[in-house]
């Protein structure tokens, strides 16, 4: 019982984690059109921007914040040096000239902070477990994570269904020319969502460095999780992105948590322990696959077109 | 439009001599590096063919063509593990375990379009990339030693380095007048057409997914071979041969060179690896280069390689 509601937890975060990834993605490919494949480079850089400043400036938070701003601007010079010019290409065009930007930054990284990897100490604060239930414990920093992301989730939904940019954003997202028409700037909107899907994608990095180590290609994998879960939300919508994410997270970490115990119940246990682990990354991919040969468009499509 | 026409098909010819008079030059030379990157650069290159087949005539953006190379590359590993050594044996089997994979990725992907074919295709790439790391009496993770090459009787020897890049080029040029043969064919149009305007197409009475399939599938087995002569040529086999980053290289391949040419994806392949080479000689960083250079080519060179040759005799 006690585990369940552990990997219930861990569950919940990572889904979080991804989501805050996944709406970036199906913001920027929902109302530009485009395949960002550098999506996971810019989690990458919020990860190393965030070991680097808070080494700095010896500040959690601070280094936090900075990492935050400095992914921002990454975001925004990056659409605006190179990839305004490709909205409205092929999105063939998108993936080969994106997948230069991944090579271009893993070896970037590579120069500037060396091929090992980096670690994000926490501050004292957030390492205690707390005692969420009782007698059961569980690390303040997934909580925070939790916390965070469930904000940022809010703020995204408050700005997008609330606010008069929030109503330009949904407006590109189901009708991109006719808001041009209608004499919107359409390129201040389209940086302003690019440079907001680089932060968030920043901010996943920087609240995954600590559990994980800060590395070269980390953004590699969690990036097809994150196309996965848009695919299976359906692009270019936020609130599918929320449900899938979520979905995906619970389905991966349980998955990866109780699937070898399963298995071994009705396979061997040393074909179960290779088995599992290859079943559970395997899951995901299986989910989407089902998804889109039941539903093509995603469960949640933004629009039809 | 005849001059560039003329000015592709010459710079066509021209490598196609060029790689045939390569081990020679290797011979002369001492430089026995060469043969072994072109040799490599023939495999992929024909794995790139493939590619274009289907996402230059056919319009198919598959993100997973990888799976195949792994595919063809496991069956001849697993049966030279299991003692089965005859490339007469290994070959067909490869070819028919990646048609089999492409004729079930192909039936439930060819349900989606545009992106959304796009990320299916990678799933099932992914599903393949997880379940050959879970094969462990296969090496698992670690990848699989093949100890001897294909056995081909006496018809051909694959350790005899000059041979192998031979059989390389031949299955490449095959290919290549394979593909040229189906696009100029009834199926081919079929399929060229249904890329052009699939309502149109079905409109006319052509069942737009079973030609789509047919060519899907086609394109799988091409690739397959290619997975069976890689294996070949680096005596082992892992699963990051099937990884979504060696399906991104070869879709940066077929871009290069020139999506919907009949020879752009080799030019594509040559320049990516030599370039890959080269810059990794000089300097440890060289995706430092590479990736701003796939930017540029992307921003100002429409049609790749090939599309920059026919605007360049047009003046």
């Amino acid at each position: 019982m006690l585990l369940v509601v552990e990997q219930f937890l861990n569950g919940l975060q990572f889904g979080l984690l991804l989501f805050l990834l996944a709406a970036g993605l199906t913001l920027v490919f929902g109302i530009m059109d485009f395949v960002n494949l550098a999506h996971g480079s810019l989690y990458m850089m919020g990860a190393y921007f965030a070991a680097t400043f808070v080494a700095w400036t010896g500040n959690f938070i601070i280094g936090a914040l900075l990492a935050l701003g400095a992914t921002l601007l990454l975001g925004i010079v990056l659409e605006f040096v190179a990839l305004r010019h490709l909205y409205g290409r092929d999105h063939l065009d998108h993936v080969l000239a994106t997948f230069g930007l991944i090579l271009f930054f893993n070896d970037a990284v590579r120069l500037i902070w060396g091929p090992a990897g980096l670690a994000l100490p926490l501050p004292g604060w957030l390492t205690v477990p707390i005692q969420i239930m009782p007698g059961v414990y569980y690390p303040a920093y997934r909580l925070a994570i939790i916390t965070v992301a469930l904000a940022v989730a809010l703020m995204l939904y408050l700005v997008v269904m609330r606010t008069r940019v929030g109503m330009l954003i949904r407006a590109g997202a189901s009708n991109r020319e006719m808001i041009g028409a209608l004499g919107i700037n359409i390129n201040l909107l389209f940086t302003l969502v690019f440079g907001l899907g680089a932060s968030l994608a920043g901010l996943a990095g920087l609240m995954q460095a600590p559990i994980l180590t800060v590395q070269i290609g980390m953004g590699e994998n969690i990036l097809i999780l994150a196309f996965v879960i848009i695919v299976i939300g359906g692009i270019g919508s936020i609130r599918g992105a929320f449900l899938a994410a979520i979905f995906v997270g619970m389905i991966d970490t349980l998955g990866r948590a109780f699937l070898p115990d399963l298995l071994r119940q009705m396979l061997s246990s040393t074909a179960a322990s290779t088995a599992a682990p290859a079943l559970s990354s395997m899951l995901i991919y299986l989910v989407m696959a089902i998804v889109l040969v039941v539903r093509p468009e995603g469960l949640f499509p933004a629009s039809r077109r | 439009m005849t001059a560039s026409l003329k000015v592709r098909s010459a710079a066509a010819l021209l490598i196609g001599v060029g790689l045939l008079l390569l081990p020679l030059y290797s011979s002369v030379s001492g430089n026995i590096f060469v043969l072994t990157l072109f040799t490599r650069i023939a495999i992929l290159a024909l794995a790139a063919v493939s590619l274009n087949l289907i996402m230059g005539y056919g319009g198919m953006m598959s993100f997973g063509h990888a799976a195949y190379l792994g595919i063809g590359g496991y069956a001849v590993g697993i049966l030279a593990h299991e003692g089965i050594g005859s490339g007469f044996i290994q070959w067909p089997v490869a070819l028919a375990a990646a048609a089999l994979f492409a004729l079930v990725v192909g039936a439930l992907s060819l349900r989606t379009r545009g992106v959304y074919f796009i990320m299916i295709t990678l799933a099932f790439a992914q599903m393949a990339y997880y379940i050959a790391s879970g094969l462990a009496r296969y090496g698992g993770d670690d990848g699989l030693t093949i100890y001897k090459r294909s056995d081909f009787g006496g018809l051909i020897n694959l350790s005899g380095r000059v041979q192998f890049y031979y059989l390389c080029l031949a299955c490449l040029f095959g290919s290549i007048y394979l593909v040229w043969r189906i696009i100029n064919s009834r199926f081919g149009l079929v399929v060229q057409g249904l890329r052009s305007n699939e309502r149109r197409m079905e409109a006319i009475g052509f069942p737009a997914n079973r030609y789509r399939l047919a060519c899907f599938v086609i394109a799988g087995t091409m690739c397959g071979l290619a997975g069976a002569l890689l294996a070949n040529n680096t005596d082992f086999v892992s699963p990051a041969a099937m990884y979504w980053t060696r399906s991104g290289d070869l879709m940066v391949m077929v871009i290069l060179g020139g999506m919907g040419s009949m020879f752009g994806p080799v030019i594509g392949a040559i320049v990516f690896l030599v370039l890959e080479e080269l810059l990794s000689q000089v300097t440890e960083y060289w995706a430092l280069i590479m990736g701003p250079l796939l930017l540029l080519i992307v921003l100002f060179g429409r049609g790749g390689i090939m599309g920059l040759l026919g605007r360049f005799s047009r003046g």
